[in-house]
């Protein structure tokens, strides 16, 4: 059972990880970023052509697809999300610009890549296993624990000690207010997608490495998980994403083990319907209406 | 004569605050009500209280004999209470005259086969329904602007859409929250003579607002919130003299 | 030329008969955004009504016109009590709980046995004709025009533009929400019904979110403000990729990533700058042409 825990912390860092960049956005914006898959995909697939083809090592492929996916945010904000922020029906709108350029980003992968699944070089990372506590751990997953973890401290220092992380907090409460402040909404905004992109591009990094799958529609499974994370941690809620998606992670593993694998995905569903309906706001989700 | 809005003990807290705190008063019918205090007293949220939008957290509110506190909004609206918005809230994209056609709402008992079949009282049902809306239109001083998009209407002029818009369900109680605000003197008179018209048909009125003036000439009894509490209540004349009203608005002399 | 135009039908049957079930599609999914409601579970009703559908032509041996009643009033029926909790939900939750229904409704299909799982039911007997497609359009579209302009139609467009002030007008929104989730319902599973019966094959994969991804994008793009937009945003949309086809090699990209690039870019741009929808190009050409023409005789 130690094993399953393992198996669910693993698979939990990273389905938090991406949901932070969700939620981020969320909490920013009161938009969902329907992109941020396709961005998590797209670095995946960046890391894969940087040690595949120009044969770089992943320590250094992975910083670089992660940046890559900062700036692909950064273009989603420009493009997509800053044109509709005037608009009275902002967030369906967002929902649809996000949606029109995850198509295109899809169609890109598609074109560059092909439909089919890809695989890291052999060799790409050392497939040693540890014992820990009577657990079969590879190097690997402790990496991809360890990483996650990482990033979560960066982010919180991010959001909590810095400057910037104080300007995009003012611009989640009160973008008018904000404004009034002195802040650069614009630049608090873009920051905010700069860094949850990057989150989504990590996830999908460590997801390539990790499962060793990578296509154009690998996005799509873990977009919807990662709507049920958000929504059970509750939106715009930090923390909460990251115990929501270990939590998400040790029930699908445990439902796997012992329900087997056809059920793993419609337990999540219903799982997220339920609390929807009985308490939108999630674990820790703010109820209050934002001001303009 | 018993009152037709009766507010006892009410209170509502937004986490720690209280916006309302204890507030009582009654409204008789055919009467003209004034709620008037300082910014912050707590008026909006009353008539948000009234109307069904907020839930008192202590207290009851009735119409008639019947309590109306905790019920949805379209429930107390069915029982005869319309208003009208603090922030002017028409339907931008409707033109004045369908603004008011939907507050006909509760008014109108078309048959569904009729309109669906296309049969000739599903027609004269619109066109009688649309005449009213007209014709609450015109008692605005509103004839020429029935078809503008309520967006390209002026301020002064939305907010006599709101208040026709309100009289269309032909309520019992209108609620007015500062029906006024941005109106040039002209415009105010006209909506002074229009709640006196209302209230001498027997309709209550409930009138929050900041004119003083309008305030004196049009209304009946007043209530005067401060902080959420009520500081004083009574005749027009008596208001303005009570030295704690003073206080409120001015602040206390030194 | 009689010759030539049964040729021409014969090639594209298969897409005119599209046009139509992905205009009820489109439909199902205007119904609640007419009301300003974003519910994305059509893919789930659109399954029920499929699925239920080719059980009864199959099994049960019904004949085809019970089958595509129980197509749509099944989905109808599921929709109520789905509603009646969902629809209390605002916003953004709303059409995440409608997808969650959805999904869940896919993983069911995929996990039960007795329909195939994964794989589906196939060689469903091929009862749908085009008429039977046009003719239901024709009536939805006669539905929604009829309540366009009248109380409940006003009442609806009250609820989509400010719901709270609706309601306090004494109109019961969340009946009037219900309302249309519940014909939003029954139009997807009629479509269902109806694809399950042209293409003699339904599988759980054929109806996950990508598919109402699908009929919010034919929605928006045709214009979601009025009853018929939808529809034509569908016949667009679903000509396109056609049309794209024989471009495809002379662009030198492949037709699937060529069509999605040309869906994304479409929406984008409809989204960023003519929101309305394509039924508003015409009106937008005119404001610019007036403007062109107020600004050269002011110059």
């Amino acid at each position: 059972m130690g094993q399953q825990v393992v198996n669910g912390l693993f698979l939990g860092s990273i389905y938090a990880l991406f949901a932070l960049g969700y939620t981020l956005v969320f909490g920013v914006l009161d938009i969902l970023n329907l992109a941020h898959a396709t961005v998590f995909m797209l670095a995946s697939f960046v890391a894969l052509t940087l040690v595949g083809r120009f044969h770089l090592h992943i320590l250094v492929a992975m910083p670089l697809a992660v940046v890559f996916a900062g700036v692909l945010g950064l273009v989603l904000e420009r493009v997509a999300f800053r044109p509709l922020r005037a608009r009275a029906d902002s967030n369906i709108s967002g929902l649809i610009s996000s949606l029109a350029m995850a198509t295109v980003f899809e169609a890109i992968a598609l074109e560059i890549w092909g439909p089919n699944i890809s695989r890291f070089p052999f060799g790409t990372v050392p497939e040693t296993q540890l014992d820990l506590f009577g657990a079969v751990v590879s190097r690997l997953q402790l990496t991809i624990v360890a990483v996650a973890l990482l990033l979560f401290l960066v982010l919180t220092w991010l959001v909590k000690a810095t400057r910037l992380g104080r300007e995009v907090r003012a611009v989640a409460e009160s973008p008018r207010a904000a404004r009034i402040l002195g802040v650069d909404v614009n630049r608090a905004i873009a920051a905010a997608f700069f860094i949850s992109s990057a989150l989504g591009g990590a996830a999908g990094v460590l997801f390539g490495l990790a499962f060793n799958s990578i296509s154009p529609d690998m996005g799509r499974s873990v977009e919807l998980k990662g709507l049920a994370v958000i929504i059970l941690g509750g939106m715009g809620s930090m923390p909460g994403a990251v115990l929501a998606g270990f939590a998400l992670g040790l029930t699908e593993v445990f439902v796997t083990a012992y329900l087997g694998a056809s059920w793993r995905d419609a337990v999540s569903f219903a799982g997220l319907f339920l609390i929807l309906v009985l308490r939108p706001r999630g674990l820790f989700g703010a109820a209050a209406l934002r001001e303009a | 004569m018993s009152p037709l809005l009766s507010l006892t003990g009410v209170e509502r807290a937004f986490g720690g605050v209280r916006a309302v705190d204890g507030a009582g008063f009654a409204v008789a019918p055919g009467q003209v009500h004034g709620l008037i205090g300082p910014n912050g007293a707590g008026k909006t949220t009353v008539i948000n209280l009234i109307s069904g939008l907020l839930a008192p957290t202590a207290g009851s509110i009735q119409l008639g004999d019947r309590p109306i506190h905790g019920l949805p909004p379209w429930q107390v609206a069915a029982l005869g209470v319309a208003r009208t918005f603090q922030n002017i809230r028409l339907f931008p994209d409707l033109s004045a005259r369908d603004n008011v056609l939907v507050g006909q709402h509760l008014r109108r008992s078309p048959s569904l086969a009729a309109r669906m079949l296309m049969l000739p009282s599903a027609r004269v049902e619109e066109r009688e329904a649309r005449e009213r809306a007209a014709a609450l239109l015109t008692r605005v001083g509103l004839s020429e602007r029935v078809h503008e998009h309520a967006r390209h209407l002026s301020y002064g002029e939305q907010r006599r859409v709101e208040i026709a818009r309100a009289l269309a369900s032909t309520p019992r109680l209108l609620l007015l929250d500062e029906p006024t605000a941005g109106m040039n003197p002209v415009e105010v008179q006209a909506v002074a003579q229009l709640i006196r018209r209302v209230a001498a048909e027997g309709q209550s009125v409930l009138l929050v607002e900041h004119n003083v003036r309008l305030v004196m000439d049009v209304c009946d009894t007043i209530t005067v919130l401060c902080f959420g509490k009520v500081i004083a209540e009574g005749a027009p004349r008596t208001v303005a003299e009570d030295p704690a009203v003073i206080a409120a608005y001015l602040g206390n002399p030194k | 030329m009689w010759d030539q135009l049964a040729d021409l039908y014969a090639t594209y049957q298969s897409t005119i008969a599209f046009i139509g079930i992905n205009s009820l599609l489109a439909l199902s999914v205007y119904t609640t955004l007419s009301c300003g409601q974003l519910a994305l579970g059509n893919a789930g009703f659109s399954a029920i009504g499929a699925y239920a559908a080719a059980l009864l032509t199959m099994q049960a041996h019904w004949p085809f016109p019970l089958a595509i009643l129980a197509a749509v009033l099944v989905p109808a029926a599921v929709a109520v009590p789905l509603g009646l909790p969902v629809l209390r939900i605002r916003g953004i939750f709303l059409a995440i709980a409608t997808i969650g229904f959805g999904e869940v409704v896919r993983l069911g299909l995929v996990n039960w046995d007795y329909v195939n799982g994964a794989q589906g039911i196939v060689a469903i007997p091929q009862k749908t004709e085009l008429w039977m497609i046009y003719l239901a359009v024709a009536a939805a579209l006669f539905v929604l025009a009829r309540l366009r302009g009248s109380k409940w139609g006003f009442a609806l467009e009250a609820i989509r533009e400010d719901e709270p002030a609706a309601r306090t007008m004494g109109i019961a929104t969340t009946r009037y929400k219900l309302a249309m989730l519940v014909l939003g319902a029954a139009l997807a599973g009629l479509a269902g019904g109806f694809e399950a019966h042209f293409t003699f094959m339904v599988a759980p994969n054929g109806f996950g979110f990508g598919r109402v991804v699908d009929m919010l994008v034919f929605a928006v793009v045709g214009g979601s403000q009025i009853y018929w937009g939808p529809v034509v945003g569908a016949a667009f949309l679903t000509l396109l990729p056609e049309i794209l086809r024989d471009v495809a090699p002379l662009v030198g990209i492949e037709p699937g990533p060529l069509r999605l690039m040309v869906n994304g870019l479409v929406l984008l741009a409809v989204i960023l700058f003519l929101p309305n929808g394509m039924v508003s190009l015409p009106r937008r050409i005119a404001e610019w042409r007036a403007a062109r023409v107020a600004a050269r005789s002011a110059a």
